[in-house]
């Protein structure tokens, strides 16, 4: 069965209802409070986001600082109740502008009754696209017309537009400019042994589109992956151009997709929302071009003394540069002292997360700086047990580079009144989890 | 565009209420709107604002829509308990589902379908019919929905009226999203009904596939859930059916893609060609893949669905083992299922990645997770020949770093090695004897002394080893008590020397003479009886060849395995058990049901559940007269088959835990209903009677009461007040009883709150009652307090823990009693009835003729009873005996116990 949800709560983390929405009535009213002994009270929570407690369960996640719970009595769908959660407080931030909190509820709070209202009924999720529930939800209410005078509505077509094929743009949309901006984000996550081998790695990218479009324009995207140009070639019966292919290991799509005709043809065409949206993602874990090496040595000198030595090698184009490098080096507890010498950046020793803490605002590529520290540690009888050494974490961004070499070939956009586009491109790596083990 | 509605939160100081209904009934319209948002506000921080219904009701009238809606909204929480008032707003529904503008026309129909009064209910028929036919598909995607709300109140109506019919028609509507809605209405009430109802032929379901491509994202779930039941003719069928459903796993929202992953493994089975199944195998793994990367609820959601998927078709991720490996900053959740999908995967091809993983998570900080590596580590041993051996080098490696739970977790693990590979590793041995002092816990320490005693004659000090454990023989858990037996048996049949024998006498005085537990002395007495008769058939027993055991991380059974497939991304794949085993609610049964001529099979979960149907007690017919008993009963909770305890009243549990919490219902006491004792006798109470007991449904205490108004004037304003009490009981919400009429009656469940108001001085069961109404002075009157009523659900022990609280507790807390009246004829109902009441059956032994029974039961704020019956079953005279830390309140205790033997 479909079903969501037969209530949803949203609690402060004091586990104060501040607002709630009961959409059927196998479950009862005080039934948060079960959740709040059971689980908020516990040292329960956070160990699993799905608990029965009696006849109900419960699905929570915690969004800053605001648990949001579901609970359900029949055998409900719990993807589509996460997937629902996710996708509400995505809907709230558009409306509050960003802010999703115990103070951005409180604040809004009769809005947050009406989208409830309207993007759940009955425990199954209706449309949640912020750009069609704005068109008859505002914040002041869209005043209704008087009812001897139908023509006069304010949003004509609303309702067709929430229930239509093309549920996601309205119609009727004028630009002076048209304009699409396309980024490509890629989060490197790399697992590297100590031993400099790569455990596991892969990029997860996703295609952030801004759309300033007039009309109903069908767009058409192309990639340089490998399968889609390869159907490409195929189709127009010409060899492949040249140049690096990548393969994609998986993609997903925003619903504005055709995905029957990407299945067929392997092209990427849709009708885009207006606005901020994203497009797809996707996932590569061959032929990953890491950014960056870290080599560690780290040694333990008896039971107070331990040497620190990195080197941090940049491994894209010396005209490229990074921004914001981090490297964070887990020490143990009990560090004393530390001193450091750098050839770049600054290092510190920040002992709220029991790290060396070395930071480099502007990395050039192909040069690699070093770090090395001696940290004294205070000798303890009591830490019987060995230090166990987590991971070293590194952020950082890279302009311009992608490292699965994404890249877009063309951004194609057909309107019937026929009007010239301008397209722009950006590429940024960051750093997903990019751990290395020492 | 951030609002500032936070305002409408803060309160005047007092008479707050009556302020409020000056303002809503303001000529002004936008003070008008203020007040109803204060209002909304005052109900959301769950104040009871119920009183100003009227003047709230008032204000429906708008043409505003923002203030219509929050109107609704008011209603929608407060009608039940207003459900006279609520056919004011009768009239503005119905005009509005006739609005010109289409959102009002939905939002009626919409908000009708929610208030669940029976008066609203008559009056929803002609609007909905109207809506399902109206121009706008936003209108009739939400009629669809209502129509299915309607049947959750009254199946009849919905039949009669022929509303099932106009739903079937939209499974052909032009509009996407009202087919998808209409199918999830149909899915759902075919999923209460017995007859069938939403049959899906080949023809919907082409229909349905085609309106897939349109439909928003969770008109997809909608519809790919549904046809999830639908089964192809033959293969041929079900690789068209797979063809146009493959597409669904590129899609951005993980529902979409666990539920076409669903439809596909259950066509799968249909599918003879290995080739197309290889090449859906193919297709899937990269969108499970993918949900990996999503919120962490979802990955945790995606991992347990995978967990089941690997179990039935392990090719699909067999080569994606590293993306189930740990990261570190992954929550604990998320972790302990990857490790699990690790072992399910792990193969001689990649284990030495996968040791190397497992052995860097044994050293890092959460103590469960490491555990859980250490033995992750040993089930690969069990489940890989070839590999067991680099899998033990590693696990010897752990044991080296000496940190005591890993160490302790690794001989468990290697127990069961030897189990599986006898006589292969015993050179490791003499390595683990090294941490035998370092050993605590109840199952390293047995499965260290099961080690010894069955390698016996290779360990030379064997007998010193043993030795050294029997000193603290008394002390020690059951579980290491049973393997000491066991293992200087062993010793002492392969070294009968005079050490070993001494020792067994030691242990054999222990194992029966000083020992209250009864496997224990069993096992003994056998061992010495074959020792003193038989020392070669002894041997035969005690030193013969074990039965090798095998991996059990594939544990599902196939049935089940089958059943959980089929329930993909639901709950009860997340749960890992079948639907029933956590859905109490049961199916209804219309009154023209015939049960059999529904094809079986269709729906596993409900197939199999008459039982609960049986044990729901109120029958199907008492339908007409109360819409609420029609559509749900509560099945009881599993633990306790059969509850005879006058605990569940049907009618309260069903509507009772609303969101305001108490709800009256207008027909007189169901005859089923368990009667109450009376408190109020109508001859003291001017014509009022008030019966009323104190009950435990569902992990909460309630007041149960029925009102009956016997005198010539009808009474209202019900209000009641509990005085100072032992255990602090006080209402947790407003009692909330309608008009009584003259010669009528109501009844209501109240919920209670412990620890309120609590008095001091000396524990007592006395709860003094208040109840007023605005015609007749306040009433006093006394009622109980049985202690078993606040026995909490998790007042189960394990033995283990049971032996220790008693042990722990010093001999002045145990309080006996005897309990000549009582007669138990039949234990097992006895413990049954016992167990309903949350008084938990921990272990039996004889004592000559007599039977004695332990249990445990707990209160709220962890005070734990320990608790001993003796008794001859069928002969009069109880004796009981109980330890608990507040020996003070044994009285109350015993009071409830007879009352509860009694019963």
């Amino acid at each position: 069965m479909p079903v969501a949800a037969s209530a949803i709560y949203f609690l402060n983390l004091r586990g104060d209802v501040l607002i709630n929405r009961l959409y059927r009535d196998d479950v009862g009213g005080n039934m948060v409070d079960a959740f709040r002994t059971h689980i908020m009270q516990t040292k329960e929570l956070g160990t699993c986001p799905v608990r029965q407690i009696g006849g109900c369960s419960f699905f929570y996640m915690r969004i800053s600082n605001v648990y949001i719970v579901i609970v359900v009595s029949s055998n409900a769908n719990v993807a589509c109740a996460f997937k629902f959660v996710v996708e509400a407080v995505a809907l709230f931030k558009s409306y509050f502008g960003g802010a999703f909190d115990e103070d951005a509820i409180r604040n809004n709070f009769v809005l947050i009754y009406e989208l409830l209202d309207e993007i759940m009924d009955f425990g199954y999720p209706q449309n949640l696209s912020p750009e069609i529930l704005k068109l008859y939800i505002t914040q002041e209410g869209v005043r209704s017309p008087f009812s001897s005078k139908p023509t006069d509505r304010p949003v004509p077509n609303a309702t067709l537009q929430v229930t239509g094929a093309v549920g996601w743009r309205r119609e009727g949309l004028v630009y002076k400019k048209n304009e699409v901006f396309l980024d490509i984000v890629e989060s490197v996550n790399l697992l590297m042994s100590s031993k400099g081998s790569v455990l596991r790695c892969d990029v997860t990218g996703k295609i952030l589109m801004k759309c300033f479009l007039s009309g109903m324009p069908d767009l058409k995207l192309g990639l340089n992956d490998k399968i889609g140009l390869e159907k490409e070639s195929q189709l127009k019966s010409r060899p492949t151009k040249s140049g690096k292919t990548i393969e994609l290991d998986d993609v997903t799509f925003h619903q504005c997709v055709n995905l029957t005709r990407f299945n067929s043809e392997k092209t990427v065409s849709f009708v885009p929302p207006d606005g901020e949206f994203e497009l797809m993602k996707y996932r590569i874990t061959e032929g990953v071009n890491l950014p960056f090496r870290v080599l560690p040595t780290i040694k333990e000198l008896g039971r107070t003394r331990m040497e620190v030595n990195v080197k941090v090698k940049s491994v894209f184009g010396a005209k490229m540069f990074a921004l914001g490098v981090v490297i964070k080096i887990p020490v143990p507890k009990q560090t004393a002292k530390t001193s450091f010498q750098v050839t770049s950046g600054r290092a510190k020793y920040n002992a709220s997360i029991d790290c060396l803490v070395w930071k480099i605002r502007k990395f050039p590529g192909q040069t690699e700086p070093t770090m090395s520290a001696e940290v004294e540690l205070i000798s303890t009888m009591a830490e019987k047990k060995s230090w166990t050494r987590p991971p070293i974490q590194m952020e950082f961004q890279v302009p311009m580079f992608t490292a699965s070499g994404l890249r877009v070939r063309f951004l194609k956009v057909w309107e019937k009144s026929g009007y010239n586009t301008v397209e722009w491109v950006r590429y940024i790596t960051k750093a997903g989890s990019y751990e290395i083990r020492c | 565009m951030s609002g500032h509605d936070s305002k409408y939160f803060s309160t005047t100081k007092k008479g707050e209420i009556p302020e409020l209904k000056e303002e809503l009934n303001s000529q002004y319209k936008d003070k008008r709107k203020d007040a109803v948002k204060k209002v909304i506000a005052a109900m959301t921080v769950g104040k009871d604002v119920s009183s100003l219904f009227t003047d709230v009701v008032n204000c429906m009238q708008t043409e505003n829509l923002e203030l219509k809606k929050l109107v609704y909204l008011y209603l929608i929480n407060y009608a039940k308990s207003q459900p006279d008032l609520a056919i004011l707003a009768v009239n503005t529904f119905v005009k509005d589902s006739q609005d010109p503008n289409p959102l009002i026309r939905a939002l009626a129909v919409r908000t009708m379908g929610c208030i669940r009064v029976d008066k609203i209910t008559e009056y929803l028929c002609d609007p909905l019919q109207r809506c399902l036919k109206d121009d706008d598909p936003y209108v009739r995607k939400t009629a669809a929905i209502c129509v299915a709300k309607l049947y959750d109140i009254n199946a009849e109506l919905v039949e009669d009226r022929g509303f099932l019919e106009s739903l079937k028609d939209l499974i052909s509507d032009n509009n996407p999203m009202v087919v998808a809605n209409a199918v999830a209405a149909l899915a759902e009430i075919q999923e209460n009904s017995s007859r069938p109802i939403f049959e899906i032929t080949s023809h919907t379901l082409s229909k349905l596939l085609t309106a897939l491509n349109e439909c928003t994202e969770w008109g997809q779930v909608f519809i790919l859930d549904a046809l999830s039941r639908y089964k192809a003719a033959d293969a041929r069928e079900a690789e068209n059916i797979v063809e146009r459903v493959t597409p669904r796993l590129q899609h951005a929202n993980c529902a979409v893609v666990l539920s076409a992953v669903k439809m596909i493994l259950q066509q799968m089975e249909l599918i003879t060609s290995t080739d197309v199944v290889r090449n859906l195998c193919k297709k899937m793994a990269p969108p499970l893949v993918t949900l990996l990367s999503a919120e962490p609820e979802i990955q945790y959601v995606a991992l347990r669905n995978i967990n089941l998927i690997v179990q039935r078709r392990p090719t699909i991720l067999a080569h994606e083992i590293k993306v189930f490996f740990c990261k570190y900053n992954d929550p604990i959740y998320v972790k302990m299922e990857k490790l699990e999908i690790m072992i399910k995967l792990a193969s001689d091809r990649n284990i030495d990645q996968v040791l190397l993983e497992f052995k860097e998570y044994a050293t890092e900080v959460d103590v469960d997770f490491v555990r859980k590596a250490v033995r992750a580590i040993g089930r690969c041993a069990i489940k890989l020949e070839r590999a067991a051996e680099r899998c033990i080098s590693v696990l010897l490696e752990l044991i080296k770093i000496k940190v005591n739970y890993v160490v302790q977790e690794a001989i468990i693990v290697i127990k069961d090695i030897f189990r599986r590979y006898p006589n292969t590793y015993e050179s490791i041995i003499a390595t683990l004897c090294e941490s035998l002092d370092t050993l605590d816990e109840p199952e390293a320490k047995a499965s260290m002394i099961w080690i010894i005693g069955e390698y016996a004659e290779r360990i030379d000090n064997a007998d010193e080893l043993l030795e050294s454990f029997l000193e603290s023989f008394p002390e020690e858990p059951a579980q290491v008590q049973l393997q000491l037996l066991t293992a200087t048996v062993k010793l002492f049949l392969k070294k009968p020397t005079e050490g070993p024998q001494q020792m067994i006498q030691v242990v054999l005085n222990n194992a029966t003479v000083e020992t209250d537990n009864p496997d224990l002395r069993d096992r003994a007495y056998i061992y010495w009886r074959l020792l003193s008769t038989d020392p070669e058939a002894a041997k035969d027993v005690v030193l013969a060849e074990k039965p090798v055991i095998s991996d059990d991380s594939n544990q599902l059974d196939p049935s089940l395995l089958d059943e959980l497939l089929a329930n993909i991304a639901t709950l009860s794949s997340v749960y890992h058990k079948p639907p029933e085993a956590f859905v109490t609610r049961v199916k209804t049964a219309t009154p023209r049901t015939d049960d059999d001529d529904y094809p079986n099979g269709s729906d596993p979960g409900y197939s199999d559940a008459p039982s609960q149907v049986v044990d729901g007690g109120a029958s199907p017919q008492t339908s007409s007269s109360s819409p609420y008993t029609a559509t749900r009963q509560q099945a009881p909770p599993p633990a306790a088959p059969a509850p005879a305890a006058p605990v569940p009243d049907l009618l309260g549990d069903l509507i009772g835990l609303d969101n305001s919490a108490i709800v009256p219902v207008d027909e007189p006491a169901d005859s089923s209903a368990p009667s109450l004792p009376i408190l109020l006798p109508a001859s003291t109470g001017q014509g009022l009677q008030i019966s009323a007991q104190l009950t435990r449904q569902d992990g909460q205490i309630f007041y149960s009461m029925l009102f009956e108004n016997n005198s010539q004037i009808p009474l209202d304003g019900f209000m009641i007040q509990f005085n100072k009490n032992t255990f602090g009981l006080a209402a947790a919400g407003p009692l909330q009883v309608p008009q009584l009429q003259a010669g009528t009656s109501a009844r209501t469940l109240l919920p209670m709150v412990l620890f309120q108001n609590m008095s001091a001085g000396p524990p007592s069961s006395i709860l003094q009652v208040a109840v007023k109404n605005n015609q007749q002075p306040v009433w006093y009157f006394n009622d109980k307090i049985f202690l078993h009523v606040l026995f909490t659900e998790d007042g189960r022990m394990e033995r283990g823990s049971f032996l220790e609280t008693w042990r722990s507790l010093p001999d002045s807390n145990e309080v006996p009693k005897d309990l000549p009246g009582i007669v138990i004829n039949n234990a097992e109902a006895t413990l049954d009835q016992l167990a309903a009441s949350n008084m938990f059956f921990i272990a039996k032994r004889k004592n000559a003729n007599q039977d004695v029974f332990y249990f445990s039961a707990k209160i709220p704020r962890g005070v734990p009873f320990l608790i001993e019956l003796t008794t001859v079953i069928g002969n009069p005279g109880v004796k009981c005996a109980i330890k608990t830390p507040n020996p003070d309140i044994a009285s109350l205790f015993f009071e409830a116990l007879e009352s509860l033997l009694k019963a």
